[in-house]
């Protein structure tokens, strides 16, 4: 288990009050002007050197992102925006942050905002975060007041406007580029890359997007050094993170680990055990309903790190884990999953938009047990036309889940559904109208 | 993409008072200028806000004006948002979430007291014209789950019976306390504690 010293997140559950002085005895805003002093190439090579990857799901090394914007502001100003809009089913751990830990993330915003040249940070959180935003409003205010940011910040010379922005609660705008369309004032729905938003962002300037967990986590690593940071996990998978266990455990709860932790210590150490015992567990979804759900045999042996997870086809994600036991019907539940994404397609690509309604009726025929066993393989079949065949990833989140789905639980999807139509029994019926669905062996 | 229907009685006029209006300017502010169209999602907020809790078309066409972006625009936003009411809702606005973390902890135990105590259908108003509920999708507190939103505050760890409590104390014009309903303290695991007890105790 790691070291309570080694976490970042110190008021996780809120021991200690989230006000600025507070924060303060936890170290944060205390050495913050040295790390600007020693410079943009210091910051970024030393966060490369941790190797920290993004905490949003997709896993881009941090360090290297930032390095995109440009190195000298051109005719176009650049902008920080950070991704608050945490929607993904089983995830909880960018909320903690915004109402436990806002001085970090301010802390955060502005080395990240120096880093990149940006003079002006917009915090998109999702609508329904409406007291979280509130309570970040409060830290913000408060840090303008202590002259820790705004003009002149910390008389470090660089001036910092951090402003909220609230979503109204669409799912895709968790996604970059839907995210700056929102933020612009338009439907959320993605943009097509290349052009990166590096390049050509919000208001068509550099923009760099990081996740609330990552930006929170670059003070402490810069103060306690990269060394630290990647001695941590193994290489690649370095650090801390913060994992959300939920569904069928006797404690679920957020925790700060170690990457790499095993799945079961996780379960039977900080969430009290599966419910009716770790035998009873059916299958885990490790990162959030996107990624592939694993069943109990992985379960029992797989590491919670990026690279562990990709080898076992699926992927850490946001480390939203959701836990199912034997009691639950696990089709029903990846059929709600799929009822989810078929909810929050955006319409733009016709793959995503018709096919997540498909794949949702599809789950909720086998579920009921009243489609025929020649479905099964035509739902993989659906699935791998959307994987893909979109503008944004939201075409591999939904239909990831359905592929591990029938992946791992096909004898018992085959099981339930053997309703045959009539022509196949009743073969040798010459006047069915299905007889094109015959070989004719001699015409 | 939410489907939404746009409320049949429509009011004559519409135009934000002057708490709004000073929100508004605010708001406004914080972007680049000409880039006053990034403000139409807090504006429509404050229209809703203003308008019990839903917007009018008139409300649309206002925000339009007063942004400078073409009407359609407005619309098209506000109605692909899930959080935009085009309809009147309950003064006290049930959202109870049943994707999937909290439905394997019962969240349509909720969905059957919502039935039950408020209204047969989704988005219909109870008999006292006070309360309406609606299923939604991740409310991004799964660790605390069942759980569900009344207007801006989270309801956690609940059950059918808390659930009914909560409703017969609204029913009584008292708005009941936000947070878990288990007593635990926010996301921590209850009863078994193992990390930064040290802050705990101090």
């Amino acid at each position: 288990m790691l070291k309570d010293k080694d976490r970042i997140f110190q008021n996780l559950y809120n021991d200690s009050g989230a006000d600025l002085q507070s924060a303060k005895l936890r170290n944060d805003w205390i050495g913050t002007k040295d790390i600007l002093e020693k410079g943009r190439e210091w910051i970024i090579n030393e966060v490369k050197a941790s190797e920290l990857r993004g905490r949003g799901g997709a896993g881009f090394p941090t360090g290297l992102k930032w390095s995109f914007a440009p190195k000298e502001i051109g005719s176009r100003p650049h902008y920080l925006v950070i991704n608050a809009d945490e929607s993904e089913p089983g995830t909880c751990k960018d909320r903690d942050i915004l109402r436990f830990e806002p001085h970090k993330l301010i802390e955060g915003c502005l080395i990240a905002s120096y880093a990149v040249n940006a003079h002006k940070c917009y915090i998109y959180i999702r609508g329904e975060y409406f007291n979280e935003g509130q309570k970040l409003q409060t830290a913000i205010d408060e840090a303008y007041k202590n002259k820790l940011i705004g003009e002149n910040a910390l008389d470090s010379g660089w001036d910092l406007d951090i402003y909220i922005h609230y979503g109204a609660g669409a799912y895709i705008c968790g996604e970059e580029t839907a995210l700056l369309e929102s933020l612009e004032g338009k439907k959320g729905q993605p943009r097509l890359k290349p052009p990166f938003p590096a390049l050509i962002g919000l208001y068509g300037c550099p923009t760099i997007i990081n996740n609330v967990e990552t930006v929170a986590a670059v003070p402490t690593i810069l103060k306690r050094g990269a060394k630290w940071f990647s001695s941590l996990g193994r290489p690649k998978n370095t650090g801390t993170k913060i994992y959300c266990i939920s569904g069928n455990v006797n404690n679920p709860c957020n925790v700060e680990e170690e990457m790499g932790i095993p799945l079961k210590e996780l379960i039977e150490t900080h969430a009290g055990g599966v419910v009716g015992g770790w035998d009873n567990l059916k299958a885990v979804i490790p990162g959030g309903s996107s990624m592939p759900m694993l069943p109990k045999e992985i379960c029992d042996n797989i590491k919670m790190d990026f690279d562990a997870c990709v080898e076992n086809k699926t992927g850490l994600g946001t480390a939203g884990i959701v836990v199912i036991n034997n009691d639950q019907d696990i089709i029903k539940c990846m059929a709600r999953i799929a009822r989810f994404y078929k909810h929050e397609s955006c319409g733009q690509c016709t793959p995503c938009r018709e096919g997540s309604g498909w794949m949702w009726r599809m789950l909720e025929r086998m579920a009921a047990g009243e489609a025929t066993p020649d479905e099964v393989d035509m739902l993989f079949d659906v699935t791998k036309q959307i994987e893909g065949h979109t503008i944004c990833a939201f075409g591999e989140g939904s239909s990831w889940p359905v592929q591990g789905l029938i992946r791992h639980f096909k004898d018992e999807i085959l099981e339930r559904n053997k309703f045959d139509p009539v022509v196949k029994k009743q073969k040798n019926i010459p006047y069915l109208v299905d007889q094109h669905l015959f070989e004719k062996e001699n015409a | 993409m939410s489907v939404k229907k746009i409320h049949k009685d429509q009011p004559e006029t519409f135009e934000f008072n002057e708490k709004s209006m000073e929100a508004a300017n605010k708001i406004v502010s914080n972007y680049p200028d000409g880039r006053q169209q990034s403000a139409v999602m807090a504006l429509l907020y404050i229209a809703q806000r203003q308008h019990d809790n839903w917007i009018p078309l008139k409300a649309m066409k206002y925000i339009a004006k007063f942004l400078d972006m073409p009407y359609i625009k407005v619309y098209e936003v506000a109605t692909f948002y899930s959080m935009y009411n085009l309809s009147p809702v309950g003064k006290y606005f049930f959202q109870v979430c049943t994707t999937t973390p909290c439905m394997l902890r019962g969240a349509y135990d909720l969905v059957k007291v919502c039935k039950k105590k408020i209204s047969e259908k989704e988005n219909e108003l109870s008999e006292d014209g006070k309360i309406s509920w609606m299923e939604v999708e991740c409310l991004g507190a799964c660790v605390n789950a069942p759980m569900m939103q009344v207007n801006e505050d989270y309801y956690e760890d609940l059950n059918d019976k808390k659930l009914e409590e909560i409703i017969d104390t609204i029913y009584q014009n008292k708005i009941p306390k936000p947070g878990s309903y288990t007593g635990r303290i926010n996301a921590e695991p209850v009863d078994n504690r193992k990390t930064l007890l040290g802050n705990k105790n101090a």
